[in-house]
């Protein structure tokens, strides 16, 4: 089904790709759009052309993230310390100045109208990711995470980005990859010490009640 | 009007500045045994406060959840008397839970006591009358008030099972034995605030703000705690942010960096204190002098204590 999805996103961005050619260099929308021509795939076919991703693939939503932390998930993708199979290729395929300009291309992208609709859970699991989310677990001294990613996880400038309407399955894949160690790019290491602290259960819980949340309900930026 | 505390305050920055010089080259990321800073800690009474769940669903359950909410929201829940950005729950995490942020079952039990700053014996009452006033940097609700009655009943209920008059094990902020190994340094202060602090307070301190509210509160400036509150002396800012700072990793940063930092933080200009009398001079000598707070002092040739300007509400 997401190939499919795929295949119709390709052939839009051959569209939109004729209509930016001739723009000044880096041209972000025809990168988005068609790639670079030196490796990059088109980041729509994964990313969606509203940048709103595919929730059911992990493929995060980027369009409204804040510049400068889009540029440095694309640097860290590049230089290792954020580990990962697909993305690792195609950040490194783009010039630092490509990946400057595709970071503020996404940053400058409306929300998307409507988030999928919340992934259905059972009671004790949306207590569960609620108490999680809003209080956190101090024995372990991890606060909500509300207390950093905002209100609802709207997100918080460029450090915290932002959880209210992401992708679920893409919420714990980075939980779990903070918790191997393959991603470890974060400031102070506050994300791996908190993911250190969640079980497969919490995980499954916080990510769901994330993911249900309003996107960008309060105005996602500061 | 300042000779006095000036004179003084040069001395202090003869000594700093030889120290700093000498250390700004070896790494201060070791960790100090966490025995030393926490002596008394065994021989006190350990003690957990119930859940939330087991809040009561009658009329004394509404009001301690009334507490709850006004302690975790105070600007939303109690605006009359806040006159800054904070809540009570930014100096008393985890909602005036969490031991060693000063928390609300340990303090319950430790009131009426006597206290030298305003030479009187204190009810629990008077002491969060305080807090309003300084640290809220607003007006003090009356005794009798419902925000008192509500953060009252919700202490009381924090403290269920507890001993009275007894200090139990994580009351107040781990100041017991906790000394700076060099004098603390502005200049070292800085960096680690920049490297520790910044991510979530801003560069100049100010916080930061989603929709109007503050995610991360600010640490000086119009919106902070004025120069009356407990957190502008050093030795109870260095004993908070040891224990509690940088938010999620307390006790990571060494004594040395705790000290430096809560220095700095210290240094900035905040609201006048509402005690303010004639001067800052006289001010200081009537209720700052002491050698954990800079009011009055002079700080890289600036005069601190003098206040910032009020705030347009
Ligand atoms: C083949 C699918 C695919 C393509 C094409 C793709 N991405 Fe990704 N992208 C992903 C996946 C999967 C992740 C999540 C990786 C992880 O779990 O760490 C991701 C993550 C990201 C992130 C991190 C977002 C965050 O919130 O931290 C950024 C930024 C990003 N991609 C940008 C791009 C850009 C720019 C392009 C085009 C040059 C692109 N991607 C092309 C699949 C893709
Ligand atoms: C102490 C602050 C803090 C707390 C508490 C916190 N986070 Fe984070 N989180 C961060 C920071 C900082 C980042 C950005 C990391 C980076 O720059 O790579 C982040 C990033 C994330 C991301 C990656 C988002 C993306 O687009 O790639 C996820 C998912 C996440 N956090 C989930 C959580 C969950 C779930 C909780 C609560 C259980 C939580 N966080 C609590 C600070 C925090
Ligand atoms: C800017 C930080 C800050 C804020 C905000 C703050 N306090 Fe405090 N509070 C302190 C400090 C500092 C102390 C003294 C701790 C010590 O002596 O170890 C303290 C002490 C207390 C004590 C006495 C603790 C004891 O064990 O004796 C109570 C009760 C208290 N605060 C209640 C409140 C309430 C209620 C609010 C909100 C209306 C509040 N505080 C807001 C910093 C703050
Ligand atoms: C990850 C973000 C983060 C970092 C890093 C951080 N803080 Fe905080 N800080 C907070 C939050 C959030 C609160 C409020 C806690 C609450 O409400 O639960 C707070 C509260 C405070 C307070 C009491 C409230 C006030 O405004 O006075 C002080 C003082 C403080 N921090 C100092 C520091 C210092 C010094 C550092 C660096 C050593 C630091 N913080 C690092 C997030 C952070």
């Amino acid at each position: 089904m997401h190939i499919r999805n795929r295949r119709l996103i390709f052939g839009a961005s051959m569209v939109l790709c004729t209509a930016a050619a001739g723009a000044a260099t880096p041209d972000a929308a025809h990168i988005a759009a068609a790639g670079n021509g030196r490796g990059a795939p088109p980041c729509a076919s994964c990313h969606g052309v509203a940048g709103d991703g595919q929730a059911a693939a992990g493929f995060p939503r980027l369009a409204h993230l804040d510049a400068g932390y889009l540029q440095r998930q694309l640097d860290n993708f590049a230089d290792g310390s954020r580990a990962n199979a697909t993305m690792a290729p195609i950040a490194k395929s783009l010039t630092a100045a490509e990946r400057q300009a595709l970071a503020a291309y996404y940053a400058g992208m409306p929300l998307p109208a409507a988030t999928q609709p919340p992934v259905a859970d059972s009671g004790s699991d949306r207590a569960r990711g609620e108490q999680l989310a809003t209080r956190g677990r101090w024995s372990q001294q991890v606060p909500g995470c509300v207390q950093c990613h905002g209100p609802q996880g709207v997100g918080v400038g460029a450090h915290f980005p932002p959880l209210a309407g992401q992708s679920a399955l893409y919420i714990a894949n980075q939980l779990r990859a903070w918790r191997s160690g393959t991603r470890r790019n974060d400031p102070l290491g506050l994300m791996q010490h908190v993911a250190s602290a969640l079980d497969d259960a919490d995980i499954r819980a916080v990510s769901t009640w994330f993911a249900a949340q309003p996107a960008g309900g309060k105005g996602g930026k500061p | 009007m300042k000779p006095a505390p000036r004179i003084a305050l040069i001395a202090l920055a003869m000594v700093i500045v030889p120290w700093a010089a000498r250390s700004s080259g070896q790494a201060s990321r070791t960790t100090a045994a966490p025995a030393a800073t926490k002596p008394a800690a065994a021989a006190l009474p350990a003690f957990t406060p119930p859940p939330d769940s087991a809040i009561p669903d009658d009329p004394f359950g509404a009001l301690v959840r009334e507490g709850r909410d006004i302690f975790l929201d105070t600007p939303g829940h109690a605006k009359p008397y806040v006159g800054n950005g904070l809540s009570c729950s930014n100096c008393h995490l985890d909602a005036g839970r969490r031991a060693n942020s000063a928390p609300m079952w340990a303090a319950y039990v430790r009131y009426p006591r006597y206290r030298a700053k305003n030479g009187k014996v204190n009810t629990f009452a008077d002491r969060l009358r305080g807090c309003f006033q300084f640290s809220m940097n607003g007006k003090a609700p009356a005794a009798d008030s419902d925000v008192i009655r509500a953060l009252t009943a919700y202490s009381y209920w924090l403290a269920t099972g507890a001993p009275t008059g007894k200090n139990l094990a994580g009351y107040g902020y781990p100041k017991e034995g906790f000394t700076s190994p060099l004098p603390p340094s502005y200049a070292r202060g800085q960096q680690v605030y920049a490297s520790h602090c910044a991510l979530c307070h801003g560069t100049n301190g100010e916080g930061q703000q989603v929709a109007g509210k503050f995610v991360f509160p600010p640490l000086w400036g119009p919106q902070s705690f004025n120069w009356g509150a407990g957190m502008g002396n050093i030795d109870n800012a260095a004993a908070f942010i040891k224990a509690n700072m940088p938010f999620s990793r307390g006790d990571t940063l060494t004594d040395q960096d705790a000290w430096d930092v809560a220095m700095f933080m210290d240094a900035h200009e905040r609201p006048q204190d509402p005690r303010f009398k004639d001067s800052v001079a006289a001010t200081r000598k009537q209720h700052h002098d002491s050698k954990w707070s800079l009011y009055g002092t002079e700080v890289n040739g600036r005069l601190v204590g003098t206040g910032t300007p009020p705030r347009g509400r």
